[in-house]
């Protein structure tokens, strides 16, 4: 049934550092190879060698430009699916394709479900949800529900792979409904947000803002070449022959 | 948001369609329309053909139409479901209606009964269809008070403007009716203006700020995740109706409202076959123009995904 479960038990979700992401998309990437061959396979790409390519993909990493009255800064800002706890794209969907989840909040779709109608992603304000035109099916992130529970892999490794791939910790994992556990207390201590609040779809993904600009360093670097005093001796002579 | 030519049509056809059952069934119905079996025949083929034809169509654009069945079951949450749900049950009165008044000849009793019921499925089938964009908060041109009423207007405009064309066809016209037609299609077009107004001076509170965070000054796209146009850009990325909407938009006031109004005006005036080659005329050039409307409805909705990419 799409219609969204009262309570669920556990709240899984990432927590995504905005200070600690340089952009390398090393989580793009490891989230493409692993589920291309995981749980909502395959991630079709079309015409991938060729002049208009096109595929599916969970994550995406944006570069912005955030200017503010303290100066400006570039912010790597990775985007996937949020884990809404009031998703609309789940009780929109006509099938029963879409659901959450009551005992740890993921949203999946059951591909074999799926009319490809595409209200879902009209219903997404945030993007998650990308079509894939190979298979007519709407595809969007499991947060890696083929890892995290999966016995095969090593205890360290039970983690979605966006986050086993991150070279800065930039992505952290966990139970943001448990307000003990270490990524809830990361947003606490970092002040977390949601993204787009005002649209009420509850977000359980966080994102921690970018620290505070610095104060020890100049925001503009001083000139690089600084002019040289004239002055005699051996570097007065070097000075006036290469001015010359 | 992409203007699928399937959905652009479905909304269209079958908002005329119902417009046009939910007359027939409550004026013919009624006694109203006294039963003949051509004008009947034609009548109800036009209004669930265009239905049918329009259903049809919406399978159009489904990844997987084979599995189409499946939409049926999720009415308890889900607008489109219930939109399902609602224009098939609607062919059960319809089709009662249509064998009692057409075929039998019947007016009243069951068959007024039927004709009842099959209004109120199309009112409740065309109050679904707009409550699937209403109730979508992504799009604020869609999520506002205008789109309801308007997918009722629109069908009671263009159902009483082909019911009209067939009556006048079969010279039963009425003035009252005539009158009607045109009032609707008034109210339609100052319904129309009055919700470009609103979505031109619309001011939401959702940004590239809030969208990604950052609170504060200024968030500008440097650069985005790829550098073709993937499935986001090219289904709710759609820019071409932002750069003519101008235009279209007055394509869109001279077809489905202003000649409308200025044929119907006239037939007033005009004897049998004049009065009914013109009715037919503002019907064809109202639907005409009402595609272009929808199109405009599609093309000129924005999604926040578009705040993601500067755009």
């Amino acid at each position: 049934m799409t219609c969204l479960p009262a309570h669920t038990d556990r709240k899984l979700g990432l927590v995504i550092d905005l200070d600690t992401c340089v952009g390398c998309q090393a989580c793009v990437t490891a989230c493409k190879e692993w589920n291309t061959g995981g749980h909502m396979a395959p991630l079709t790409d079309i015409d991938p060698y060729g002049g208009n390519v096109d595929g599916v993909w969970f994550n995406r990493v944006h570069s912005y430009e955030h200017t503010t009255e303290m100066g400006g800064r570039t912010v790597n800002f990775p985007r996937s699916c949020l884990h809404c706890e009031t998703p609309a794209c789940v009780t929109v969907c006509p099938t029963g394709a879409s659901y959450k989840r009551a005992s740890d909040g993921i949203v999946l779709i059951d591909e074999d479900k799926c009319i490809g109608c595409k209200l879902c992603s009209w219903a997404c304000p945030y993007g998650a949800r990308e079509f894939d035109g190979d298979v007519g099916v709407m595809k969007k992130c499991t947060l890696c529900v083929d890892r995290i529970y999966n016995d095969n892999l090593a205890e360290e490794d039970r983690v979605p792979a966006c986050v086993a791939a991150c070279p800065t910790s930039a992505r952290h994992f966990g139970d943001l409904g448990d307000p003990l556990s270490a990524v809830s207390q990361l947003v606490a201590e970092r002040g977390g947000v949601d993204l787009m609040p005002e649209l009420g779809y509850h977000p359980t993904n966080k994102y921690l803002p970018p620290r505070a600009h610095t104060q020890r360093a100049a925001s503009v670097p001083a000139p690089a070449l600084e002019p040289v005093r004239a002055e005699g001796g051996f570097l007065g002579w070097v000075d006036r022959m290469l001015s010359n | 948001m992409h203007p699928a030519f399937s959905v652009v049509f479905f909304t269209t056809a079958t908002g005329a369609g119902y417009g046009l059952l939910a007359l027939l069934g409550v004026l013919a119905g009624l006694g109203f329309i006294a039963p003949d079996f051509w004008l009947g025949l034609i009548g109800m083929g036009l209004a669930l053909g265009l239905i049918a034809a329009g259903l049809l169509s919406s399978t159009g654009h489904l990844g997987r139409p084979e599995r189409a069945w499946r939409a049926f079951s999720q009415w308890r949450s889900s607008w489109l479901s219930r939109e399902g749900v609602a224009s098939v049950v609607t062919f059960v009165p319809a089709g009662l209606f249509g064998i009692g008044w057409v075929f039998f000849g019947h007016t009243g009793g069951w068959v007024a009964v039927a004709g009842l019921l099959a209004a109120i499925g199309a009112v409740v089938t065309v109050c679904t269809t707009g409550m699937i964009y209403a109730s979508l908060k992504p799009i604020a041109q869609w999520h506002s008070r205008f789109t309801l009423p308007a997918y009722l207007i629109f069908s009671a405009m263009t159902g009483s403007v082909l019911l009209n064309a067939l009556l006048q066809g079969f010279a039963v016209g009425s003035n009252i009716l005539q009158a009607v037609c045109l009032l609707l299609s008034l109210l339609g077009w100052g319904w129309k203006l009055a919700t470009w107004r609103y979505n031109d001076r619309l001011e939401i509170p959702t940004s590239a700020n809030t969208a990604t965070g950052l609170a504060g000054g200024t968030v500008r796209s440097l650069e985005w995740p790829h550098t073709e146009e993937n499935y986001l850009l090219k289904e709710m990325g759609f820019r071409i109706a932002r750069k003519h909407s101008f235009r279209l938009r007055q394509i869109t006031q001279l077809l489905a409202f202003a000649l409308p109004v200025l044929l119907l005006a006239t037939v007033f005036a005009l004897p049998w076959p004049i009065a009914t080659a013109l009715s037919v005329l503002a019907a064809i050039v109202q639907f005409a123009g009402m595609l272009v409307e929808r199109w405009l409805f599609f093309a000129e909705a924005k999604h926040t995904v578009t705040l993601y990419y500067g755009r």
